[in-house]
Formats: C-alpha cells, structure tokens, sequence
C-alpha cells in the first residue's frame, strides 16, 4: 500500500470520526458512499475540505467531486495529478 | 388496549447512570469523561450504527436515551418526538465557534451540522424511521403542563398516536437527560402533568 493511500485513510478516519473502522477496514478501491463504507453528504464537504486543507486542491466542480470521492484510489490518483 | 395515553416507559441519564423505568441498569465511575459514559453506554447497547461516532454530545446522549427507552419496545411508527431543554445547543455552537476563531481556520461541516437542538430530532427519526410531527423547545425549566397541552394536542387530532417526550439538556455544568414513552399500552402512570413531572423529578442524586 502507498504512503499516500495509507495517510488517506488515517485522515478520513480522523476527520469523519469513523472511530468503529481500523484503516485495514478500507480497500484502496472500495466504495466511499457505498455500502462498504457509507459516507453521506455531510462527509463529502469534510472530504472537500481535507484535500484543499492538507494538500493545498480545491474542488470547486460537484460533478468532479463525485468521481475524486469515489473511492480512496480515485482521491490518491487525482492528488498525485494536481499537486 | 384503551384509548387513553399512559407514560409506558421512562428512562434517565443523570451522574453517568442510566435509569430505565426506575432501575439503574447501566452505570460507569462519575468521574468519566461524557463522550467516554456515552461511548460505555453504546457499547453496553451491544448495536452496530457507525453514525453514531459522527454525532455532538447532545445527539449521542438523545441517541443512546432512546436506544434504552426502546430495547424491549415495539415502536409505533407514528411516534411524535417533543424534547425541550434550557441550553439549545450551546455546547456545540461553543465548540464550533472556537474552532473558526483562527481567521486561517477550516469550519467543519460536521461540527456545523449540529449547531442546532433539533438536529437530534433527526438523527432520532431518521434511526427509528420515524416520519413523524417533531418539535424542540427550549425553556428555563422542565415545564410538564406546557408538554403535556402540546401532547395532549397532538394525540387528540390525530397527529400522532404515540410520542416520546422529555428533557435533553447539555452545558458546560452537564447533562440532564429524562424521555418518556407514550403510548396506549396500560402499563405505567396515567399521561397527566403531575406523573410526568413526578417522573422527572426521580434519581436527581446518584441512585
């Protein structure tokens, strides 16, 4: 696992208070607002301002959101590519 | 079954003790942080709902109030929710002030979310499925005759055919938790101001 994917995971955790998941309780490419781990709405805009407050990327289109959020995978490749 | 409301069930969360219909069914040491009591609590509930971590301190402490009123309840799908409480949402409105004070700051949308009181209505309903009337008050004191004309109100017209009510009430001094089950099964105390009050006013001390 990389570094980056590893820390991802660490600061979802953290950031969205999923005190009940282990970060080996996420697969790289499992669905973040699916039914493996069930984020909602509100998380999303706590994911928004994780990437623009611990790596510097705003997202400002919603339907890009959608497609950087899907999965831990997604949001890794998309920091790699802007930062 | 008749047609007159009883208060079928109570439960109290007060001095890290949880009172369920005049029992003290769970209890950790006094001196424990609340997140920490309630976090025992949820674990003692033996439930799984993650969203549960997500919640301000007024919502866990709805939450974990209801999730013992109902363990051994079948819930009425047109259950009312009615709370009242003296200090709204303080706490939260505190702590997320606090944490915009920086002019570099980040607001978090999480904490926002519960800068209201009646934001534990629904996380309640959307928990118990519940599509039902729901109001918040904030008053001084537990006012049971003013309760009770709401209640009283909404039962007659119809509007709801069972209700969970009380007091859920957090600050910087606490926590005073008392809810009360309404229904039409006949156990219980008669629905009048005087027995919801009496109630309440149960285990102010550690039991």
């Amino acid at each position: 696992m990389s570094n980056l994917r590893q820390e991802l995971k660490k600061q979802i955790i953290e950031q969205l208070n999923l005190e009940d998941l282990e970060i080996t309780d996420i697969n790289d490419n499992d669905e973040l607002f699916g039914d493996e781990i069930g984020l909602d709405s509100i998380d999303a805009l706590e994911l928004i301002v994780l990437l623009e407050k611990e790596y510097g990327i705003k997202i400002t289109d919603p339907k890009e959101g959608k497609e950087v959020f899907y999965s831990v995978e997604t949001m890794a490749s998309y920091i790699e590519k802007h930062s | 079954m008749s047609n007159i409301h009883n208060i079928s069930a109570t439960v109290i969360l007060r001095n890290h003790q949880v009172i369920l219909n005049e029992k003290v069914v769970f209890e950790t040491a006094e001196d424990l942080e609340l997140s920490l009591f309630l976090k025992a609590c949820y674990q003692d509930l033996e439930i799984d709902y993650g969203k549960f971590y997500k919640m301000d301190l007024l919502s866990k402490l709805g939450f974990i109030a209801t999730e013992y009123l109902l363990k051994d309840q079948k819930l009425n799908p047109e259950t009312a929710l009615i709370l009242q409480n003296s200090a709204g949402s303080l706490e939260t409105d505190t702590n997320y002030q606090a944490s915009i004070s920086d002019k570099n700051a980040f607001p978090s949308p999480s904490v926002f979310v519960y800068t209201l009181p009646n934001i534990v209505l629904g996380e309640l309903s959307i928990r118990h499925q519940l599509q039902t009337e729901n109001a918040f008050f904030i008053s001084e004191k537990f006012e049971a005759p003013f309760l009770i004309v709401y209640l009283q109100n909404l039962l007659s017209t119809q509007k709801a055919e069972a209700a969970i009510c009380g007091w859920l009430d957090l600050d910087k001094d606490g926590y005073n938790v008392f809810l009360s089950l309404i229904t039409k099964e006949e156990k219980g105390k008669a629905l009048t101001a005087e027995n919801l009050k009496n109630y309440y006013e149960q285990f102010k001390t550690r039991a």
